[in-house]
């Protein structure tokens, strides 16, 4: 076997780091004290092809695959997971349009996306959960020439800085009665709500969608009416899961690093506390996660550029990787002891960052359920 | 107007904490921290480009490197190299400055006529800052180091050279050589947008039979320098916390120095 990265997805990762640590790490300051995104940053991510990662050449974008997108992801989300999920979910409205949309929504959105005209999303959360599809309330009522929107979508990453996001809504019942749109903001009816104020992830956009009577043409449907179940389970499973495996694996790699940095700098009993055995096992079960989540998340990205069946994986990737950064960063949290819940210390921003991971893009409890399926069936 | 840049492999600096040197063969085991082109080389890399947008032509890369290489070389072309040539043969190992100079040369000579060869100042691993002169000494045209500046007018190369403490004007004919400085310009990060169509350009590899230069001129076999010996100076210093007030620790602090005869 061959563990090492192809050389184009070497030279993705190291550009992705050096990005992250010229372009990106300055701004964390301000993002983590404003919470705002800084919208001068979607050129730059663009202009360094990090948004065209995983879009086709023909369109504007790179076409580096998914294991190149997956380390590029991580090494943005070291510096700040927050930048990481705004990039990852951006990911997430390319490939759907790419998957699922018309020839005209393909050569209207995907250009404009890599350029960094905006960031993308796809809507599917509402204010009753995101994890029961079929429940959702928001509706598209078929309408003379189009379709016509109620109902709201909450906790969408890049709300205000989408200018057409993918949004799913009801046009039947059951499975086959969900269906995708595109609406370009400025619609008739299409309202943004707040800016949320989370507890991690500063800096990462998060908002509602408002749809009343909001009128949009025929040609604003992706896919099939009836398929947008199809549209949202591929794009979370094979899209935002392993985008937020690879977001909570940057946050593990920087917890290791904090874990590793104090260890060996504070001292106590007269010597650094990493010679402490307490400390030494703590520091090798992050080692260890760290390992194991990338080997996780690496192998099911490389089943997707292959084109294999990967859903499993994905999710088995976000599962693993956001659970074992969550236990890592706490880890990590305590070797620093009390300096860890000083606002100084970047290790806190670890553990509030992998917090917010655990339910984005499906819970610890929504993963169990669709790994067991597959184990079982 | 064709310009040749000369681009090294060298271990990735913000690693370097994580380099060891094999005891036996006193060598870098480079396997253990990931390669990168050498920081200097890339402002080579972007002087290029920014003159090939200027003046038209084409930029050529050459490294003489393991076949690892490779990627260092998609990512020159990655950044505007036209054509790369990895020169690579188990007979250039251990080859010191002027064994490596002897190889780029005759690479240069191989790819035809040229205008102007760019090269970092100097490697990151190495630190010589020689390669760049002895190719140009071995090519008989001029040569300008550590310019952080350069330009053509009316066919002549115009470059300001870093000279110790003071900037030097210079002006040469061209085709010549200029070694850059890292103020000579702001280099790009890698444009992945072109990374998929340079990984699909063919990079040529050519050996010293492709060169046509004899074993004994290359490699260790063809290097005037050997090196005997590589160690980390042990280190006797020794920390020693002055006590007192930040008045009484200064008064303790001259007296030592006076007493260690170096303050007078």
């Amino acid at each position: 076997m061959d563990f090492d990265f192809p050389n184009p997805v070497k030279i993705v990762q190291r550009t992705a780091r050096d990005f992250a640590r010229q372009v990106v790490a300055p701004l964390v300051p301000e993002m983590e004290r404003s919470g705002k995104f800084p919208k001068p940053l979607i050129k730059q991510l663009a202009e360094v092809g990090l948004l065209g990662l995983v879009t086709p050449r023909r369109y504007g974008g790179s076409e580096l695959g998914w294991l190149a997108r997956t380390a590029a992801v991580a090494e943005v989300s070291k510096v700040s997971a927050a930048v990481g999920i705004s990039l990852q979910v951006h990911h997430m409205q390319s490939a759907a349009v790419n998957d699922w949309g018309s020839k005209a929504q393909k050569e209207r959105l995907l250009p404009r996306m890599c350029r960094g005209e905006f960031l993308g999303t796809c809507a599917v959360t509402e204010p009753t959960g995101g994890s029961d599809l079929v429940g959702m309330a928001s509706t598209a009522a078929r309408a003379r020439g189009g379709y016509v929107l109620n109902g709201s979508k909450c906790y969408i990453t890049n709300a205000h800085l989408c200018a057409a996001p993918l949004i799913i809504a009801k046009t039947g019942e059951g499975s086959r009665g969900l269906s995708a749109f595109i609406i370009e903001k400025g619609a008739q009816g299409f309202s943004l709500g707040r800016e949320e104020h989370k507890m991690g992830l500063l800096g990462a956009d998060t908002g509602e969608f408002f749809f009343k009577n909001c009128r949009v043409p025929e040609s604003a449907l992706v896919a099939d009416e009836g398929e947008g179940m199809k549209v949202a389970l591929k794009t979370i499973g094979e899209v935002g899961r392993p985008g937020m495996a690879a977001v909570s694996l940057g946050i593990l790699e920087a917890a290791f690093d904090e874990a590793v940095k104090f260890s060996k700098s504070r001292t106590l009993y007269g010597k650094p506390i990493a010679a402490l055995q307490a400390i030494q096992w703590n520091v090798a079960d992050i080692l260890t996660d760290l390992e194991t989540a990338r080997l996780v998340c690496y192998r099911a990205s490389w089943l997707k550029d292959r084109g294999r069946d990967c859903a499993t994986h994905m999710t088995m990737a976000k599962l693993y990787t956001t659970e074992a950064a969550l236990r890592a960063s706490r880890k990590a949290l305590e070797i620093h002891g009390g300096c860890g819940t000083m606002l100084d210390y970047p290790v806190q921003r670890c553990f509030r960052d992998a917090m917010v991971c655990i339910s984005a893009g499906g819970t610890t409890e929504v993963g169990k359920i669709v790994v067991s399926r597959a184990a079982l069936n | 107007m064709h310009i040749i840049v000369c681009v090294k492999p060298v271990p990735d600096p913000s690693r370097f904490d994580k380099l060891r040197l094999d005891p036996d063969t006193m060598l870098l085991r480079r396997d253990e921290v990931p390669s990168v082109i050498n920081p200097l080389d890339r402002n080579a890399l972007e002087a290029a480009a920014a003159l090939k947008a200027r003046h038209k032509g084409r930029v050529s890369a050459l490294a003489m490197a393991a076949p690892g290489a490779l990627e260092q070389l998609q990512e020159a072309l990655a950044l505007g190299c036209d054509r790369a040539c990895l020169l690579t043969d188990p007979a250039f190992a251990g080859a010191d400055t002027l064994a490596t100079a002897r190889v780029l040369a005759a690479a240069v000579r191989k790819l035809g006529r040229f205008d102007l060869i760019l090269c970092g100042g100097y490697s990151a691993d190495g630190s010589t800052g020689q390669v760049g002169p002895q190719l140009a000494e071995l090519l008989g045209i001029p040569d300008l180091t550590f310019a952080r500046s350069l330009e053509i007018k009316r066919k002549k190369l115009h470059a300001h050279c870093l000279r110790e403490e003071r900037q030097a004007v210079c002006e040469t004919e061209l085709p010549a050589l200029v070694t850059l400085d890292q103020s000579a310009n702001a280099p790009r990060l890698t444009p992945l947008a072109s990374l998929r169509a340079a990984a699909s350009k063919k990079i040529s590899a050519w050996s010293a039979r492709d060169l046509k230069l004899a074993p004994s001129g290359v490699g260790l076999a063809g290097s005037p320098t050997r090196m005997l010996n590589i160690f980390t100076p042990p280190v006797k210093r020794r920390g020693e916390m002055l006590q007192g007030s930040p008045d009484e620790a200064a008064a303790q602090l001259l007296e030592r120095l006076r007493k260690d005869k170096v303050l007078s």
